[in-house]
């Protein structure tokens, strides 16, 4: 398997890497989204926390990745676009975009999708957590 | 000082030629270029006395008489002849009948034994895919409980490729004989790094390949016992009725000789390079197991050869281990780095989790492999390892105690 240089990069320097606290911690913070996908059998599991302002504007966000290089990469990614945006903003980064702009090949699309689907739990999440109704289009499809 | 990289650590993959054998192969090339099959000229002669006297180097190594060597071109080939041609010659009734005979071997044996037998299936032929315990390790008791009366061929490898977990083949061997039933062993990771003697182990039909022993790719023999008893074989290749009948074609005399040459050293020198080899894999498993935690061996721990280790690092996977490692070539147990994105189904029969076989390398020593390039290596999967657990999310989760089968994952 080539990788790009763009996977390499974000493998050899994720952006990003951590959380912001523990499982328990983050599942009580009403400001803090937490998307986990994936599932360890598969040999992939995304993990994001979003912090996000009582406006929706996502200031901070952390990942974590148990899977390929490019699954690392393309959560690595996710985290640098979502920063800064609105949710709102945040939920039109679709897959593709990430495909695109890390030259996944199509055996690793699958991750492209995993990061796609990590942004949008993590917005439900934090939605659900302040009694924000979730509109049809933005759950994460499976 | 550092090793000269990269490393290669992928040995039960393939092998470097050793250049003695090279030497030995070169006249055949451009001097003595004569078809071994030509009888009446000199050129065939040489050939024909260079293929003889590589054959005695290969019956040498396993103990066999030069007799029963068939040349072929590779393991794979030796397994599908071996495994068709007795279950041909050995079927309890002709093609499109039922009941056609009993085959035994395991679910996690190579491919090249695999597929023949799924083959054989369709063909009107049953087999017994025996499930291997979690040592890997397939025993003479378990054969045995397989066995039934109209079982006619038994197929079970030596040692496994990926974990390298040794079989009980000489007592396998035993149990076949007394029931007189075929005996083929694929013994492509065995042969030549470990004693063989095919009549002391009581082996009928024996594969293996040029390629794992430091010699050429594409030839390989298959031993075909002569008496007690004599095995017949039903031909895949119809021709010049070389190789006894059971295998036509020109042979590859280059090829051969390399071969023959590469059986020779393999016997000069097997027990001081097991021995060598042998420190450096437990060298490997001990500072693993010393510098990271949940780390496990798999398969057997006292029953594997001496130069190949399997070991799966915990909420690490096996591709993005490889990556971070790209200076050390060797392989995983990674769905991501097999064509089928399926986790190694070798790892799964033995009841590994589907996690810990994504998280599985496979590291396999040589004829070349240096203390220092151990030393390097055992540094830079730790170094690799611990980079990749800062970033995971299930080593976060083991850490907080958290029982990671218990959560329900959203699979894909």
């Amino acid at each position: 398997m080539a990788y790009s240089d763009k996977v390499i990069e974000h493998y050899q320097n994720p952006r990003n890497v951590g959380s912001f606290g523990s499982s328990k911690e983050v599942q009580a913070r009403t400001d803090v989204g937490v998307g986990i996908v994936g599932a360890p059998e598969c040999g992939d599991v995304m993990q994001l926390h979003i912090k996000i302002s009582p406006q929706g504007i996502i200031e901070d966000a952390k990942f974590k990745c148990f899977g390929c290089g490019s699954a690392i990469a393309s959560s690595s990614l996710a985290t640098e676009w979502i920063k800064g945006k609105s949710v709102d903003e945040a939920l039109t980064i679709k897959n593709t975009h990430i495909v695109e702009e890390l030259s996944l090949p199509p055996v690793k699309i699958h991750c492209s999708v995993l990061a796609e689907d990590s942004i949008r739990s993590a917005i439900e999440d934090w939605k659900k957590k302040n009694g924000i109704a979730i509109d049809a289009t933005t759950v994460a499809a499976h | 000082m550092p090793p000269k990289l990269p490393i290669y650590m992928d040995n039960a993959a393939t092998t470097r030629c050793d250049p003695r054998v090279v030497e030995a192969m070169l006249p055949y090339f451009t001097e003595m270029y004569g078809n071994s099959a030509s009888r009446n000229h000199k050129f065939g002669w040489e050939s024909e006395s260079a293929i003889d006297h590589a054959r005695e180097q290969a019956a040498a190594l396993i103990g066999a008489n030069a007799k029963e060597i068939i040349w072929t071109s590779g393991a794979t080939e030796s397994n599908n002849l071996a495994i068709k041609g007795a279950a041909h010659m050995y079927a309890k009734a002709p093609e499109g009948q039922p009941n056609r005979g009993h085959i035994i071997t395991a679910m996690h044996e190579h491919k090249a034994v695999l597929d023949p037998c799924k083959r054989l299936q369709r063909e009107g032929f049953e087999v017994t895919f025996i499930e291997p315990h979690a040592d890997g390790v397939i025993t003479a008791a378990m054969v045995k409980a397989a066995m039934r009366s109209d079982t006619i061929l038994v197929s079970i490898m030596w040692a496994n490729n990926e974990i390298g977990t040794v079989n009980e083949v000489p007592e396998i061997g035993k149990l076949c004989h007394e029931r007189e039933v075929i005996f083929h062993t694929d013994a492509t990771q065995w042969v030549g790094k470990m004693p063989t003697d095919v009549e002391r182990d009581n082996i009928d039909l024996l594969s293996w390949s040029g390629h794992k022993i430091y010699g050429p790719k594409g030839v390989g023999a298959l031993f075909v016992r002569r008496r007690k008893p004599r095995v017949r074989l039903e031909a895949l290749m119809d021709g010049g009725g070389h190789e006894r009948g059971m295998r036509s074609g020109t042979l590859d005399v280059t090829g051969i000789v390399g071969f023959g040459k590469a059986c020779e050293l393999c016997k000069a020198e097997m027990d001081t390079e097991g021995q060598r080899l042998l420190k450096f894999r437990k060298k490997f498993e001990t500072e693993f197991a010393k510098r990271l935690e949940v780390t496990q061996v798999n398969g057997h721990a006292e029953k594997r050869l001496p130069h190949l280790t399997n070991i799966s690092f915990g909420f690490v996977e096996g591709e993005s281990l490889l990556m971070g490692i790209k200076e050390i070539a060797c392989s995983s147990g990674s769905a991501c780095t097999s064509a089928s994105l399926e986790p190694s189904y070798v790892l799964k029969s033995l009841g590994v989790g589907d996690e810990l076989a994504h998280s599985s390398l496979r590291l396999s020593l040589g004829r070349w492999t240096t203390e220092e390039e151990v030393e390097y290596s055992i540094d830079k999967i730790t170094e690799a390892v611990l980079h990749l657990r800062r970033m995971s999310p299930l080593f976060d989760l083991y850490k907080e105690g958290v029982d990671i089968s218990k959560i329900q994952w959203q699979a894909h």
